[in-house]
C-alpha cells in the first residue's frame, strides 16, 4: 500500500458510476465503450451475469478476478468473438451494438485486442507482421494491389522503434523471443490503430525491465487511447491502474480506484487473500 | 533470368527436339505442373487441403471436350448432328446446358467459369460455416466423388461412363497432325508461365501475406480486421479456375476426359505432387508434379501393379522425412554447405 506509484487524476473519487439502469444517449459523450447488461452461458456454466461496464475516453482501466472470474469472456464479448446470450455493447456514442457483429467489422470500427498467450503471425517477419496490422480498408481486392506508402512506412519504423524491435524487423516472429513477442503483438496494436485497445496478460513472460517499459508504455498510451488491462499480477496493476474492476464468477464485485479497492473486505476475501 | 531460361527451354527447344510422339506426353507434363501450383496456391500458402481438385480440373476439362464434340457436329459415326452418345441414348435434341459449346470463345470462358462459379457457392458454404482442417478435406473429397457419380450416368449428357472422346478437330487444325500437338504444347507452356507469374504476383502481394496469415492465425486477422472467409474464398476460387485451365488444355492432348478424372485417388495425387516438390513453393510444386509423373509414366511401363505401391511408399517418406519436400531438402542441403564452406580452416 505504501508506495503505488499512481499518477493522481482529478476524478480518482468520483463515485463510480455503475449502475444497470441506461444511460440515457445524451449523457454518455465521454464514454469510449458501454457494456449492459452481459449474459453469458457456456452448458448452464454461467460466464458472465448482467455485467454492466462503462469506460470513459481516454481511461487505463485494470480489469483483474481471480481464474474463471470471466475476463476473457468479457473480452471475447467485446470483440465478437463470443455471442452473449443478452445484453449489448456499444462503441463511443454509436448506437450500433458490437454483439450484432463479426471480429473484423468491429476491429475496423475501432477495438483492438492482444490476446493472452502471444499471438503473432509466426512465418512473416517482425516487419509485415506490422504491415498486416495498419490501419485502412481490408478488402480482399484493395489488399492485392495494396502497396505501403511513404507514411506508412514511417509509422511502421516509428513503431518498431517504440517496441525495441528496429533491429529485428527482417527475423521470422515465430522465432522471437517470448517477451519480444508480446512486444510485438503490443505494436501490432498500436499499428491497428484502435480507439480502444484490451490487452489481456500483457506481461507473462517478460523480465522485470521489460515489465517496466510495458507499464510505462502502456501508461502513455493512456489518454489518445482507451486501455483496458488484464493481469494477475497484483505489483503490475499497482503500477499502471487508476481505476479498477473486479470480476467474481461472472459479476462484478467491485469497482473503483485501486486505493478504494484494496481495502474492499470482499475483494480481500475473494481475490487479494491478505 | 533463370526463369526466362527456363521458359525459352520448355516452349521453344523442346518442342523443336523433342520426338513427335512424347510431345503429347511433355504437353500434358505441363498442364500437370498448372494444377500443381493452383494446389500449391490453395494448401501451400492458404493452408487448405482440398482434396477435390481434381474436379475442378476434369470440369474444364469437360468444357473443352464438349466444344471438341461440337465442332465435328455431323461427321460422327452415325452423320447425325448431335454427338454419337447421344444418338446412342436415341436423344432427339441437344440439352439446353450443351448450347453455345460449338464456338471456341465460348467454351473456353465456360471452361474456368463454370468450375469458379461451382467453387464459389461451394466455398462460400464451407468457409462460412468455419469448416477447416481434416474436416474441409473429407468434405471435398465427397463432393468430387458424388461428382464422380453424377458424370458416370447416362442420363446426366455428358457421355456417362465413356465421356467424351473421338475428338478431331481444334480450331480448324486435325489433332492427330503432330503440327497441332506441337502448338498445343507451346499454348500448354505459355499457360503454365502465365499461370507462375499470375501465382507470383498473388503471393507476393500483401494480400498473399494476409493468406498466409490466415494460415497461421485465422482468429488474429480477425481482430486484425480481415475477414478471413473472403480472402480464403478469393484464393480457393482462383485456384479452382486454375486447376480447370489445366484440365481445359489437358484433354485436346490426350484425345478423351471421362468421370475416371474426377475420381477422389486423382486429387489425392495433386496432393502428393505438391508434398514432394514443397508446399509454399512455387517452383517445388511444379518440380513435384513433374517428378511424380515422370515416375509414373515410367513405373506404369516397366511394373503396371507397383504404382499405387510406390505412389503410397512416396508419400509416406516425404511426410516423415521431408515436410518441407525436395525444394526444403535442397535449401536445407545448400545453407549446410554454405556454413561449412564459411568456417575458418583448422
Amino acid at each position: 500500500m505504501s508506495a503505488i506509484p499512481v499518477t493522481p487524476l482529478e476524478d480518482d473519487d468520483r463515485p463510480t458510476p455503475i449502475s444497470s439502469a441506461p444511460i440515457p444517449a445524451a449523457a454518455r459523450p465521454e464514454l469510449a465503450l458501454w457494456v449492459e447488461n452481459l449474459s453469458v452461458t457456456f452448458d448452464g456454466f454461467k460466464a458472465l451475469t448482467e455485467v454492466t461496464l462503462t469506460l470513459e475516453k481516454g481511461e487505463l482501466r485494470c480489469l483483474i478476478g481471480p481464474n474463471g472470474a470471466g475476463k476473457t469472456t468479457l473480452m471475447d464479448c467485446i470483440t465478437g468473438k463470443t455471442r452473449p446470450d443478452s445484453g449489448a455493447v456499444y462503441l463511443e456514442s454509436r448506437m450500433n451494438d458490437l454483439t450484432k457483429l463479426s471480429e473484423c467489422r468491429i476491429a475496423e470500427l475501432g477495438i483492438g485486442r492482444k490476446f493472452q498467450r502471444p499471438t503473432v503471425f509466426q512465418g512473416h517477419t517482425v516487419y509485415e507482421n506490422c504491415e498486416l496490422a495498419l490501419a485502412g480498408k481490408k478488402g480482399v481486392f484493395r489488399t492485392l494491389f495494396a502497396r505501403l506508402s511513404a507514411a506508412e512506412r514511417t509509422r511502421i519504423d516509428e513503431i518498431l522503434e517504440l517496441i525495441g524491435l528496429q533491429d529485428h524487423a527482417k527475423r521470422q516472429a515465430g522465432l522471437l523471443a517470448h517477451g519480444q513477442k508480446q512486444w510485438l503483438e503490443i505494436g501490432m496494436l498500436l499499428a491497428q490503430a484502435p480507439s480502444v485497445l484490451l490487452i489481456d496478460e500483457p506481461i507473462a513472460g517478460m523480465t522485470h525491465a521489460e515489465t517496466e517499459r510495458t507499464a510505462e508504455l502502456l501508461r502513455s498510451l493512456a489518454g489518445a487511447h482507451t486501455v483496458v488491462v488484464v493481469e494477475h499480477d497484483m505489483e503490475f496493476v499497482r503500477s499502471i491502474a487508476r481505476r479498477v474492476t473486479v470480476l467474481h464468477q461472472g459479476k462484478v464485485l467491485a469497482e473503483g480506484p485501486m486505493a478504494q479497492i484494496q481495502k474492499d473486505p470482499r475483494v480481500v476475501e475473494v481475490y487479494l487473500g491478505v | 533470368m533463370l526463369l526466362g531460361g527456363a521458359a525459352l527451354l520448355i516452349a521453344v527447344v523442346i518442342p523443336l527436339v523433342a520426338p513427335d510422339y512424347l510431345v503429347p506426353l511433355l504437353g500434358k507434363f505441363l498442364c500437370f505442373g498448372i494444377a500443381a501450383l493452383a494446389m500449391d496456391l490453395v494448401w501451400g500458402y492458404a493452408g487448405i487441403l482440398s482434396l477435390g481438385h481434381g474436379l475442378f480440373f476434369a470440369l474444364g476439362g469437360y468444357g473443352m471436350g464438349m466444344y471438341l464434340m461440337r465442332v465435328i457436329a455431323g461427321e460422327g459415326v452415325y452423320r447425325s448432328n448431335l454427338p454419337d452418345f447421344m444418338v446412342f441414348l436415341d436423344w432427339k435434341q441437344l440439352p439446353w446446358y450443351w448450347h453455345g459449346f460449338q464456338s471456341f470463345p465460348f467454351a473456353m470462358v465456360m471452361s474456368l467459369v463454370a468450375p469458379g462459379v461451382l467453387a464459389l457457392v461451394f466455398g462460400w458454404f464451407m468457409f462460412r460455416s468455419r469448416i477447416r482442417g481434416v474436416y474441409l478435406s473429407i468434405v471435398t473429397q465427397a463432393l468430387t466423388y458424388a461428382a464422380t457419380l453424377f458424370f458416370f450416368q447416362n442420363a446426366a449428357g455428358f457421355g456417362g461412363n465413356n465421356g467424351l472422346t473421338d475428338f478431331k478437330r481444334i480450331l480448324g487444325a486435325s489433332l492427330h497432325d503432330p503440327g497441332t500437338r506441337k502448338l498445343l504444347y507451346v499454348a500448354s507452356a505459355i499457360a503454365l508461365f502465365g499461370t507462375y507469374l499470375l501465382c507470383r504476383f498473388v503471393v507476393t502481394s500483401r494480400l498473399g501475406r494476409v493468406v498466409t496469415a490466415v494460415r497461421d492465425a485465422e482468429l488474429k486477422t480477425r481482430f486484425c480486421g480481415y475477414e478471413s472467409t473472403n480472402y480464403k474464398l478469393f484464393i480457393w476460387t482462383l485456384s479452382a479456375m486454375l486447376c480447370a485451365l489445366a484440365g481445359a488444355l489437358y484433354v485436346p492432348q490426350v484425345g478423351i476426359i471421362n468421370p475416371s478424372e474426377m475420381q477422389p485417388s486423382n486429387s489425392i495425387e495433386m496432393a502428393i505432387w505438391v508434398a514432394v516438390g514443397g508446399r509454399g513453393t512455387l517452383g517445388g510444386a511444379v518440380l513435384g508434379a513433374w517428378l511424380v509423373n515422370g515416375g509414373k509414366s515410367w513405373l506404369t511401363a516397366a511394373l503396371p501393379s507397383a504404382w499405387l505401391y510406390a505412389l503410397g511408399a512416396l508419400f509416406v517418406a516425404v511426410t516423415l522425412f521431408l515436410p518441407d519436400g525436395l525444394v526444403g531438402l535442397g535449401s536445407k542441403v545448400g545453407s549446410k554447405f554454405r556454413s561449412k564452406s564459411l568456417r575458418p580452416p583448422t
